[in-house]
């Protein structure tokens, strides 16, 4: 019988696995957009991994490392499409 | 374990597949629109059923407001991202890839 703390963290484990193959398409991607894309996905992906490790260990203050994470990759990708093209106003 | 937390593992191995689905999608279509496709739609459904899992798995109150806030905060997020990326790929001049190119775009 598997424990209720360990399929969490295995889960968490799966979803690292998830960002370490999008960061193929960073190292293979053609265009920089592909890049961000990937980038933006693994992040995603560790953004789950710590949610699931704190609720794992029942910890409050990974979910504020989690927020912070989330805010700073949507952050990456908008500063990035906003300034790769010349004339802005991407949104 | 208990049913409840049956179900909220079922949930979080909802997440993961579509997860895999997206990572999958990510390396195998052929140009920047069809990923961006598999990273926002796919990526975003299964943040949101791993993170509604462990929204179900904290005890405390504000650990559960917290994770709640997040998962509004990626369901927002991660398709205004992936937009605005898909469109500045396309303010960039690149083209869509079609069928008729062959394998390799």
């Amino acid at each position: 019988m598997v424990e209720f703390e360990t399929a969490l963290l295995a889960i968490a484990a799966a979803f690292v696995l998830f960002a370490v193959v999008a960061l193929y398409r960073v190292y293979d991607g053609p265009t920089t957009h592909d890049r961000v894309i990937a980038v933006n996905v693994a992040g995603t992906n560790t953004v789950i991994a710590i949610t699931l490790v704190a609720a794992a260990f029942q910890q409050s203050t990974f979910l504020d490392v989690a927020l912070v994470y989330a805010l700073l990759n949507f952050l990456l990708s908008i500063a990035f499409s906003k300034f790769n093209v010349e004339r802005g106003g991407v949104l | 374990m208990t049913p409840t937390e049956w179900g909220i593992v079922a949930l979080a191995l909802a997440g993961a597949f579509f997860g895999g689905v997206a990572a999958v999608g990510l390396v195998r279509l052929p140009d920047v629109y069809t990923r961006s496709h598999a990273a926002s739609k796919s990526d975003t459904l299964g943040a949101i059923l791993a993170i509604a899992a462990a929204a179900l798995a904290l005890q405390s109150g504000l650990s559960t407001a917290k994770s709640v806030f997040l998962l509004l905060f990626m369901f927002i997020t991660n398709p205004t991202a992936a937009h605005a990326v898909a469109r500045a790929a396309q303010d960039q001049g690149i083209e869509p890839w079609t069928a008729d190119e062959g394998d390799e775009p």
